[in-house]
């Protein structure tokens, strides 16, 4: 099997595996408890939560272990609106977002929050003009993502940081789980955001494990309640074996990511080429400008669902623009948001680079999709 | 890089003639010390200052991260150094003062010129790296009586040396320069600030902590090892002495009115800590005790607790407020660990009214009927001790895993 569906889930390292098993055999006791072997999870715990620290550039306390990228979106999405109510109660995402950040703000909106979405380019890609226009006295949070899990654009973080910082109060939230460990993305002052989401299963980690960190004291209200854990901000009994592995995968993703962000681009430079013989069969949806473990194109009026079974049959795992929007019937929000023509929207397939993946996938991939091309659209092209 | 040394001036150590080499020694082998893991040093020394050379990045890191901690350095500078060119060292002015941008400040230029022939005069210099710095940062102005910033100019045999900054050091004396004290450390807020404060004046000092195993649990004395471990951050070794006084505790509220224990049990501490300071040659005893803080501290308590010895008690918190301590310990780095909670064998046996007054004579007569000698005496034979800084045990348990 080839697997190139890395933005819906990675396989876990062997490493990754093994620090799990290794702290559930041997650290396995409650990080709160008062006992000796409490206290020796809870300093193992601690080096887990300075070892990202360090990742992020922000310091120990800021680091917060969630059960992954829904929850972590979601704590900023509704925490920091409700401490900030005496600031104001507009909140600027945009279109393109993950659903566990645009369920949130709709959520929000029936709860009487104001919200704007920002509009993307044909690239996906914001316009800082409409962000900087859009920013209000009483704006409370900007959440905005680095990295279309779709379709890989990429946003331009840094400025849209200093926009945010030198002309609102607002809280800037980066959901980074498409891009931590594939393109840098950490603290910087006001230089960079105030809270970043992270998933551990994206990167290789496992699943069911995430972090929220910050930047500095936040002003922020807990979705979980309960027993005070995480200094009072995330209840529930510390799991530590997820949050030890999830330290080890972003250690090594930070590692490698030079050199496996060449490797990337090298075959997204490929595919890009190779794809562009097709002709006006393919509609690409990613450009040489987004990230590069992420490609995603369009079939002309064919459906995606019947690439993907057609690739399956040859041994390649692809999918449809994204694992939570593939089941369900309508078209998903992004491709929307691209304003595709008609003949484009049903084809999207993605396919998304991981670690794990060498030079040969990508060949059977193409020797894969010029048979499937063949067969489904005849010698036409 | 840019910086090849650091320049070090002396804390008080410039105003004690006599005594001067010795306490430069003693701050070159501290320094020697706290910089092991980027050793070998070339440290220099003359007689109101001290320059040591930068190899490297990363001794320049690690040196400019631990010398504000090292006692005896008033402040210090890190330096860089040019050809004795002018067109070179105007270069090298404006990449000095580079780190300054964005600020609006005062500057002056300051010369000190140890070559002689120099072609250019002191002045001469002044001038011209000064107009150069001006006319290259807008932000700068000069201002000669008390600029916020002063370019310093060696022209020394070998090359030009430049530096703009001056770094607050810790200041007081060496460790060791003043002899070596015991520390009576309890896992609180209060002592390991003590045993700072005394350190900064110069002292080596040891530390001496009550075990009474299982009133009192392995994570207490855990935290009172990290404690110790903490203080040798300011340069110096420390050695524990953890005394069993489970044995000794249980004696005292069998056989002492129960609003006198609290009296009784620190005299017997005393008098072990003595014991201990006398075996390892230390001269005072160190505490953290604060004037009137809780029951033990006290003017009547301290008078009833210090009959036991003639030892001096050196109390450097004696009229400090909690608030006071606090932020100490907080600077120190102390304070995180001092409140983790965990019972110390103080908190056990407090009764519920000790005495506020005590008399030393009732005392006395309370204490008489027990024996309490060859306790102390097996007490401080099966001490153990421990020595500070410690390699890390956890972080090898943890190997791997991260």
């Amino acid at each position: 099997m080839i697997y190139l569906d890395n933005s819906a889930t990675t396989k876990p390292h062997k490493e990754v595996l093994n620090t799990f098993i290794q702290v559930n055999e041997s650290f396995y006791a409650n990080p709160s408890s008062i006992h000796e072997a409490g206290v020796e999870a809870n300093t193992l715990l601690d080096r887990a939560r300075g070892q990202i620290a360090d990742l992020l550039h922000t310091q120990e306390q800021f680091i917060l272990f969630t059960a992954g990228g829904t929850e972590s979106n979601n704590f900023a999405i509704f925490g920091v609106p409700k401490a900030n109510t005496h600031k104001g109660k507009h909140i600027i995402t945009t279109e393109i977002e993950h659903p566990s950040i645009l369920e949130g703000v709709k959520s929000l909106q029936n709860e009487g929050y104001e919200v704007d979405y920002l509009k993307v380019d044909a690239n996906g890609v914001i316009s800082i003009e409409e962000l900087q226009a859009k920013l209000r006295k009483d704006t409370v949070l900007v959440s905005i993502m680095h990295v279309n899990n779709e379709m890989g654009a990429v946003q331009p973080i840094e400025e849209i940081a200093s926009i945010i910082h030198e002309k609102s109060r607002a809280t800037f939230h980066v959901d980074a789980v498409q891009s931590f460990g594939k393109l840098p993305i950490f603290f910087n002052d006001d230089a960079g955001p105030d809270i970043i989401s992270i998933s551990g299963h994206k990167i290789h980690g496992l699943k069911g494990s995430g972090i929220i960190a910050f930047r500095k004291k936040m002003n922020i209200i807990p979705l979980l309640l309960g027993g005070g854990q995480e200094r009072g901000l995330r209840s529930g009994t510390v799991a530590v074996p997820q949050a030890v592995a999830l330290a080890k995968a972003a250690r090594m993703a930070i590692e490698t990511m030079d050199e496996s962000s060449k490797k990337y681009r090298k075959w997204h430079n490929d595919l890009l080429e190779f794809l562009a013989q097709f002709g006006e069969n393919i509609h690409l949806l990613s450009s040489n400008k987004g990230a590069a473990h992420i490609l995603s194109f369009s079939v002309k009026d064919l459906k995606g669902e019947i690439l993907i079974n057609a690739l399956q049959k040859r041994g390649i795992i692809v999918s449809t623009s994204s694992a939570c929007s593939s089941k369900q019937k309508k078209t998903s929000h992004v491709v929307e948001a691209l304003d595709l023509h008609s003949n484009y929207k049903k084809g999207v397939i993605r396919l998304s680079f991981g670690a794990l993946n060498t030079d040969e996938d990508i060949i059977e991939f193409k020797k894969a999709f010029t048979d499937v091309m063949k067969e489904l659209k005849g010698d036409k092209n | 890089m840019i910086w090849k040394e650091i320049l070090i001036r002396y804390g008080e150590l410039s105003t004690k003639g006599r005594n001067k080499k010795d306490f430069i020694n003693r701050l070159r082998a501290n320094i020697r010390h706290t910089f092991m893991d980027i050793a070998p040093l070339a440290i220099e020394t003359e007689r109101d200052r001290m320059h040591i050379k930068i190899e490297s990045e990363e001794q320049y890191e690690v040196l400019m991260k631990k010398l504000p901690t090292v006692f005896g350095i008033q402040s210090f500078s890190p330096v860089a150094v040019c050809s004795k060119d002018l067109d070179e060292m105007k270069k090298l002015a404006l990449v000095i003062m580079e780190q300054f941008k964005g600020q609006e400040l005062t500057f002056k230029v300051e010369v000190r010129r140890s070559d002689k022939s120099f072609p250019l005069e002191s002045h001469e210099i002044q001038r011209e790296i000064g107009a150069h710095v001006l006319r290259n940062n807008s932000n700068i102005s000069v201002q000669v009586k008390k600029p916020d910033v002063e370019l310093r100019i060696e022209v020394r045999q070998d090359a030009i040396y430049m530096m703009a900054q001056v770094i607050q050091g810790a200041g007081g004396m060496p460790v060791g320069s003043n002899g070596k004290s015991l520390l009576m450390l309890s896992g609180g807020i209060d002592s390991p600030v003590a045993g700072y404060l005394l350190m900064k004046r110069g002292v080596r000092l040891e530390a001496i902590h009550f075990f009474s195993p299982p009133y009192t649990s392995d994570n207490s004395l855990q935290k009172v090892k990290v404690l110790a471990n903490e203080l040798t951050k300011f340069g110096a070794n420390i050695r524990l002495h953890v005394i069993p006084f489970t044995e000794i505790q249980v004696l005292i509220k069998d056989r002492v009115p129960s609003n006198t224990t609290m009296t009784t049990t620190r005299r017997l501490m005393m008098r072990i800590a003595d014991k201990v300071r006398e075996e390892i040659g230390a001269l005072g005893i160190v505490t953290g005790e604060s004037l009137g803080q809780v029951a033990s501290q006290t003017l009547e308590s301290l008078t009833a607790i210090n009959d036991v010895t003639n030892t001096p008690i050196l109390r450097p918190l004696i009229a400090f407020d909690k608030l006071e301590i606090i932020d100490i310990a907080e600077q120190i780095g102390t304070y995180e660990t001092s409140i983790q909670p965990f019972e110390d064998c103080c908190t056990i046996f407090t009764p519920a009214n000790p005495k506020t007054k005590p008399k030393v004579e009732k005392v006395n007569y309370y204490e008489s009927f027990t024996e309490f000698d060859e306790l102390i005496d097996r007490a401080v034979r099966n001490r153990e001790v421990y020595k500070f800084p410690e390699e890390n045990k956890v972080k090898d348990k943890f190997e791997g895993l991260l």
